[in-house]
């Protein structure tokens, strides 16, 4: 799960993690009301929306005036931001963040992210932040300094003179810099973060540290011990249609092919799609009905596959494992019978009492129902009937 | 041969009791497994399925010499639960739960590491040696006896790749699904090292995912240590890119992990990489007959 920027900032002011003062806010209204509260002659007005990029994308402005929070949170509500994170659909923003202006001298990048391959969370830092830190990466390595912390020891003093000594910072500032990233760290660990990135972190004129952008994403499956970081979930930035399928235990993708799929497990439905593109095909989407797929939850996987208007034809794989394929076969027939199934279905049944499946669905003798021996075969059937063959 | 287990391993459920627990034991036991016991706090003492309950990991195996362990705790109890069994001496854990909070799993893996045990998982269908020992969720049936070892991230996956395997006339020495969590045990190197090792395996079939980069590492090793003919596929050609927040993990693993970027650096290695699943079976019987 992510979260906003304004949310990341509220956990990191509760750890000590300096950030500008700064309130959300819903109407243009309430980010005037919030910039007076906020006091000072200097604004940000900043969309708040799951993606980064939005500095580039015009959803980052600096105001000098009230006038001009007011003229750039009227611009920016309601605005359909593109970034290079957000697909070419873009993101409505809804809300805005009012922040105080901060006083940059320094761009720098703090991160925090699992090493899957050393297995243990790992702290970036750049002096190179602000721009793209991926071009940091892939031209100038060096300038990115990373030091792996084992959790049985925690954060030592020595991970932060790695990082703070490895950016050449001057010595007035690495007593604070360590204590910066120390607090990172624990943010990071006490919470399940899955990342946190700071990009930029700015060094001001002073000479203190401070985020200027926060985004953490979190381990879903950790959310259960973290009420408070659940409760901070927005759901208008989440896909409907997957949200839905995520009630009925399914998880859906929508894609831009014409051949819907309907398969058990994730890789098998990765591997589903790529087979429907390897014998000439498009998928529409990826779904994955999970173990334990019933007549309702089919239905509903039909229901959500045929509201895309593109879908052209259904291939219905699953590899009986320990679901039993007589199950899903039955589940497929009161399925049509609940839903208007209106394109032919392809149904490959493979497992655990693939035979007797097979009978089922031959003695109902639906029309449109289209038996297919194997992943293969059920993948070219799909493939000939999205194309009217 | 086979590798890790065979018709003589003892093995304990952990989390016997419940639900779970009680439907895949069973299932093992019709298979052949050696269950000898399992671990439920609180009901040592009672019998179940025939065997005996015990409170702790430890007594289980002073009563009855069990070297694996098969985890079907819930998410919040597993890393607990895989420490448990680091701590009495288990071999080899096999972990089933699925939704296991990452920091849980990265500190019992490094505990399990400190202990010499080996772990499979999480969130994995397990490991089988074809018509010896099941020890894990897979629908037996499909793994019939034969030369080929199979390593896969993805459950459903290693059920389709051993019933092209077999279907093509061959068969499965041993089957892992590894999972595809963050924090995963035994992965794909330690694996092909020991089916290259292993006199009954005479082909390798390694089936992965997009994200990370545990493939790409794989095909160095591949390349520098496996003799053995390995047929690949990588789920997730058509996948659409993930919608993104930061650019963190990839500038950790240094690639984006794509399957692209996958398939080009096993075949690289020599591996012969399929695009479909459905060509596993017939890609096996070519470097097979060769
Ligand atoms: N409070 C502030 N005071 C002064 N300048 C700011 C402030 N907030 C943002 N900025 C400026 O706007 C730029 C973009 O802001 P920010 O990094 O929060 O958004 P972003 O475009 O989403 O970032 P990313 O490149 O990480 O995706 C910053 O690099 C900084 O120069
Ligand atoms: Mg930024």
């Amino acid at each position: 799960m992510n979260i906003h920027e304004y949310q990341a900032k509220q956990i990191f002011a509760k750890y000590n993690v300096p950030v500008p003062k700064g309130k959300v806010a819903f109407s243009v209204d309430e980010a005037v009301a919030n910039a007076k509260e906020l006091g000072g002659n200097i604004w940000v007005v900043k969309a708040q929306i799951h993606a980064g990029g939005r500095g580039l994308g015009g959803g980052v402005k600096l105001a000098k005036s009230i006038d001009e929070v007011k003229q750039f949170a009227t611009e920016i509500l309601g605005m359909t931001l593109v970034t290079h994170q957000t697909g070419p659909e873009g993101k409505l923003v809804q809300k805005i963040y009012i922040e105080e202006g901060a006083d940059i001298a320094d761009e720098l990048y703090l991160g925090v992210v699992l090493d899957r391959a050393k297995e243990m969370p790992v702290i970036m830092a750049s002096t190179e932040g602000g721009m793209e830190i991926e071009k940091v990466a892939n031209e100038t390595p060096e300038k990115i300094v990373k030091v792996a912390v084992d959790p049985s020891i925690g954060f030592q003093g020595f991970h932060g003179r790695k990082l703070a000594f490895g950016l050449g910072l001057p010595k007035e500032q690495i007593g604070k810099f360590i204590k910066f990233a120390a607090a990172l760290y624990k943010v990071y660990m006490d919470n399940d973060a899955s990342l946190i990135e700071i990009n930029p972190l700015v060094k001001t004129g002073a000479g203190d540290f401070i985020a200027i952008d926060g985004k953490m994403g979190f381990d879903d499956s950790a959310l259960g011990r973290h009420p408070d970081i659940e409760a901070m979930r927005d759901i208008s930035e989440e896909d409907p249609a997957e949200m839905e399928a995520g009630k009925y235990g399914l998880s859906y993708v929508k894609l831009d092919g014409n051949v819907g799929c309907m398969v058990n497990g994730a890789g098998l439905a990765m591997g589903t799609m790529d087979t429907i593109n390897y014998v000439g095909g498009t998928p529409a989407n990826f779904l994955d009905v999970g173990g334990a797929a019933s007549a309702e939850t089919v239905a509903k996987g039909f229901e959500i596959i045929l509201r895309d208007p593109n879908v052209k034809s259904i291939f219905v794989n699953i590899f009986g494992g320990i679901v039993r394929c007589d199950r899903i076969a039955n589940g497929i027939l009161e399925a049509t019978k609940l839903v208007n199934v209106s394109v032919p279905v392809i149904v490959r049944l493979d497992g655990t009492n693939a035979p007797e499946a097979a009978e089922i669905l031959k003695n109902a003798n639906i029309g449109n129902v289209i038996a297919a021996t194997d992943l293969g075969d059920g993948a070219k059937k799909a493939v000939a009937a999205a194309k009217g063959e | 041969m086979s590798i890790l287990v065979n018709k003589d391993t003892k093995v304990i459920v952990q989390g016997f009791t419940g639900k779970e627990g009680t439907f895949h034991s069973e299932q093992c036991i019709a298979y052949g497994t050696k269950i000898v016991g399992g671990v439920t706090p609180n009901k040592g003492g009672q019998t179940h399925l025939g065997l005996p309950v015990f409170n702790t990991v430890s007594e289980a195996i002073v009563a009855t010499g069990a070297t694996v362990s098969i985890i079907f705790v819930p998410p919040a109890f597993v890393g607990d639960a895989v420490m448990e069994a680091a701590d009495a001496g288990i071999e080899l854990a096999v972990i089933i739960t699925e939704g296991a909070p990452v920091k849980d799993m990265m500190m019992a893996k490094a505990y399990a590491v400190k202990n010499n045990m080996k772990t499979l998982g999480p969130n994995c269908p397990g490991i089988i040696t074809a018509e010896e020992c099941k020890i894990g969720i897979m629908p037996g049936m499909v793994f019939k006896k034969g030369n080929v070892g199979l390593i896969s991230k993805s459950g459903t996956l290693t059920y389709e790749g051993a019933n092209q395997v077999c279907n093509v006339g061959y068969g499965i020495s041993t089957a892992i699904g590894i999972g595809g969590d963050p924090i995963i045990g035994l992965s794909y190197i330690q694996l092909l090292q020991m089916f290259e090792n292993d006199s009954e395996t005479e082909a390798i079939v390694m089936i992965g995912e997009i994200g990370g980069d545990l493939e790409i590492q794989a095909a160095k090793y591949i390349k520098e240590n496996i003799t053995k003919p390995v047929v690949a596929f990588i789920a997730g050609q058509t996948a659409p890119k993930g919608k993104r927040m930061g650019h963190a993990g990839a500038i950790i693993s240094g690639s984006a992990g794509t399957a692209a970027e996958k398939m080009a650096a096993l075949e690289a290695a020599g591996v012969a990489v399929v695009k479909s699943p459905a060509e596993i079976g017939h890609k096996v019987k070519e470097v097979l007959s060769k």
